[in-house]
């Protein structure tokens, strides 16, 4: 069974505004706008606005032009998507399995499944009442085949059950009916293929030369209408409701104090380990939601380096994250839920060892990212580049990566310079060793120095005017071994002198 | 606050009955490192004191991270760690965590000596910040020995205040020994480094440098030799062969 939402954005406007069809807010002409790059676009548009010809895809300056006093509101595709998515699980009624067709359609798998509701036709008028009650317009359709009820609910005026055996009913219905892309739907037009039945009627091998290197179903009249015909097999993509762990306790008196809220975390903190114990997972993110007796709500999420369910670790880290917390006139309900969830299988403590000291590695890396921040724990793993400032980046510190072992040419400094520091040498030019040095106002004689190691710019990322770097390591008469470069070459086009630059430190 | 300052016949006979630190025993605990922020020497002799010790207990070759702790003014005078500069053995196991203030980077440090899955932990302060007082410095004594996680920690440009650590070093970049194919090179780094507080050892001066496989500690030319029963000149031996 297909389902057609054909005006969702307006339906979802018009529930938010409180009114019905033609009434209120609704019986002025509006549209909802997107921004482009082109100015402000037409998304939607209600009755009223379709009445006075104002069209989806006009610009909001044409569209004034026809009607100056348009009223407009942005649209909301984001919020429309995770509409349909539960839509999605609520069309389970009429069958086991439903998924999206994004942006405004649902299907259902309801094999086997109408007699339960007294037969199809009674089936899609029990699922257009159901809709109409939700006050969304709907079209609805029911084929052997997902192409085929889709074609049947966008396309066909009458007729809004097809049986097995019947295909040939689906003739007269436009090429649109397809799911082809915009600009095959062109070609076909063009070619003179106003029709399924046309496409049927001149034979598989002209259409399979015609489209032969295009792979994409949606490019490919003939990979549709094989699926329309149940001659393809296509896979959908279902919508599985997913249970989310939650924990809540609904407080008789409001709390304000900080003590006592530490204790309903510390009891969330133990039920939820429960929980996810049952489950065999732990949490990789959790969200606490503080409900206060005005309305307002405080939600504090917590991110782990690795799965846990730990009580006393994640009381621990809440703490930390509830010192700012404005408790107003108390907090009436505490509620713990685990969004992101990973297995963990359930550990036997081996009633042979010692009871270790000391945290995991996790949990330290837990704690540190709740007081620090993600961004100040990382771990430097390699990438592939010669620039030295890009051949290593910062991940998170417990993400398990392929890795390459490291070609190992030249030696690199311990510490790299964040910022290379610009630093006055005196040097024979054009390109002699470097002599002596000025770095942070003190001076260095170089005793020994070991290059030029020429690193070139990377020519497919960069602009033809980078410059070439040549790198020296160099000890000075004290011994201390910093890794210098020289920016570009004399005359080399790209700019005037070169300059030198102090980028790492060797131990 | 050495034992020299305590004129008194007990310090005499502790100063008499303690050994001479040598490469290849197990660090102790909590060691303080005085290096300049010009030079990457503390961080290089903290990772070779750190190594050392975790080749003598055995665990240079696992798999357990190591923690290293700089506070801000750290990275900025003196960069952060460059992967492929690392010593072969701690390249993967590095964990990088860059403090706002002191006070953050003694939080971290202290969490990491908590957390029995490092192998050590390695910070890296600027100066002399109120934070770091005897307190806290004791803190962190305390929990490196009760966890058993060896603590290095760096103080660039920093003053000798008052401090628990077991071992506190005074170290300054040396000129390298030259290279075997290319004398006009920079060599294996070496550092002048000087104990110049520390409990159980004799105060010393020596020149360390990492060969690879082990630290080799050599004398230093400017300190006067006080190598107490050992042969007075060990020529270009080291001190861990005698």
């Amino acid at each position: 069974m297909a389902i057609w939402l054909p005006c969702l954005a307006i339906d979802r406007w018009r529930h938010s505004e409180r009114c019905k069809a033609g009434e209120g807010a609704d019986a002025a002409p509006l549209a909802l706008i997107a921004e482009t790059a082109h100015g402000p676009r037409i998304e939607a548009v209600n009755a009223a606005a379709l009445a006075v010809g104002i069209r989806l895809g006009m610009l909001l300056a044409d569209a004034r032009s026809i009607h100056p006093r348009l009223a407009v509101r942005p649209a909301d595709p984001e919020g429309d998507r995770a509409f349909l998515e539960r839509l999605a699980l609520w069309a389970q009624r009429w069958g086991p399995w439903s998924g999206m067709d994004a942006p405004d359609g649902l299907l259902v798998d309801v094999t086997a499944v109408a007699h339960l509701f007294g037969g199809e036709a009674a089936m899609l008028e029990e699922a257009q009442a159901c809709m109409a009650a939700r006050g969304l317009a709907a079209r609805v359709a029911i084929a052997p085949t997902a192409g085929a009820a889709w074609a049947l609910v966008h396309c066909a005026r009458r007729r809004p059950i097809l049986r097995s055996g019947e295909e040939a009913l689906l003739d007269p219905l436009p090429v649109a009916g397809l799911r082809l892309a915009p600009e095959v739907l062109l070609v076909l037009r063009r070619l003179g293929l106003k029709r399924i039945g046309d496409l049927r009627g001149i034979g598989r091998d002209a259409l399979q030369r015609r489209f032969r290197n295009r792979r994409d179903p949606a490019a490919n009249p003939l990979i549709r209408l094989d699926q329309l015909l149940g001659l393809a097999a296509e896979p959908l993509l279902p919508v599985v409701a997913e249970e989310v762990p939650l924990a809540q306790r609904r407080l008789l008196e409001p709390i304000r104090h900080r003590e006592l809220l530490d204790v309903v975390v510390a009891d969330l903190a133990g039920d939820m380990a429960r929980l996810l114990e049952g489950r065999g997972s732990g949490a990789r993110r959790l969200e606490l939601g503080l409900w206060r007796v005005d309305g307002d709500v405080a939600v504090r999420p917590l991110e782990f380096a690795a799965a846990t369910r730990d009580p006393a670790h994640i009381a621990r880290l809440f703490a930390a994250k509830l010192d700012d917390l404005d408790a107003g006139f108390g907090i009436e309900l505490v509620r713990l839920r685990a969004p992101w969830c990973e297995a963990l299988t359930i550990e036997q403590t081996d009633i042979e060892t010692v009871e270790t000291e000391g945290t995991t590695l996790a949990a330290c890396i837990d704690r540190l990212t709740v007081r620090l921040g993600e961004a100040a724990v990382r771990r430097p793993v390699s990438h592939p580049s010669h620039i030295p400032e890009r051949a290593q980046r910062w991940r998170p510190p417990l993400e398990v990566r392929a890795s390459q072992e490291e070609l190992a040419f030249n030696d690199r400094p311990l510490k790299l310079l964040d910022k290379p520091e610009e630093i006055a040498v005196l040097y024979a030019t054009p390109d002699g060793t470097p002599q002596r040095f000025r770095w942070r106002g003190a001076v260095h004689d170089i005793v020994r120095a070991e290059g030029p190691e020429r690193i070139a710019p990377e020519w497919w990322r960069e602009r033809s005017t980078v410059r070439l770097r040549d790198y020296y390591r160099i000890e000075d008469d004290e011994g201390r071994r910093y890794w210098i470069w020289r920016h570009g070459l004399f005359g080399d086009g790209r700019g005037g002198d070169p300059q030198w630059f102090l980028q790492g430190l060797f131990a | 606050m050495t034992a020299q300052a305590f004129p008194s016949p007990f310090a005499a006979a502790v100063s008499a009955a303690a050994a001479h630190w040598r490469p290849g025993l197990v660090a102790d605990r909590h060691s303080e490192i005085f290096a300049p922020a010009a030079e990457a020497s503390g961080a290089g002799m903290a990772l070779s004191l750190a190594l050392d010790g975790l080749r003598a207990s055995g665990l240079a070759e696992g798999r357990r991270a190591i923690l290293w702790v700089q506070d801000r003014n750290a990275i900025r005078l003196g960069g952060r760690p460059c992967r492929a500069g690392l010593p072969a053995e701690l390249r993967a196991r590095l964990i990088h965590v860059a403090a706002q203030t002191p006070e953050d980077a003694l939080f971290a440090l202290e969490e990491g000596l908590r957390c029995r899955e490092l192998a050590c932990v390695i910070g890296e302060l600027t100066g002399n910040p109120k934070a770091l007082g005897l307190t806290a410095s004791r803190r962190l004594s305390l929990a490196a020995e009760r966890h058993g996680v060896p603590l290095f920690l760096i103080r660039l440009d920093a003053r000798r205040d008052l401090s628990s650590a077991r071992m506190r070093w005074e170290v300054h970049s040396s000129t390298s020994p030259p290279r075997r194919w290319n004398p006009a090179a920079p060599g294996t780094p070496s550092w002048r480094a000087e104990l110049f507080r520390a409990r159980g050892y004799r105060q010393g001066e020596w020149i360390l440098h990492d060969d690879g496989t082990r630290l080799v500690a050599g004398p230093s030319q400017g300190a006067a030799a006080d190598h107490g029963d050992l042969a007075a000149v060990p020529g270009d031996r080291s001190l861990a062969a005698l």
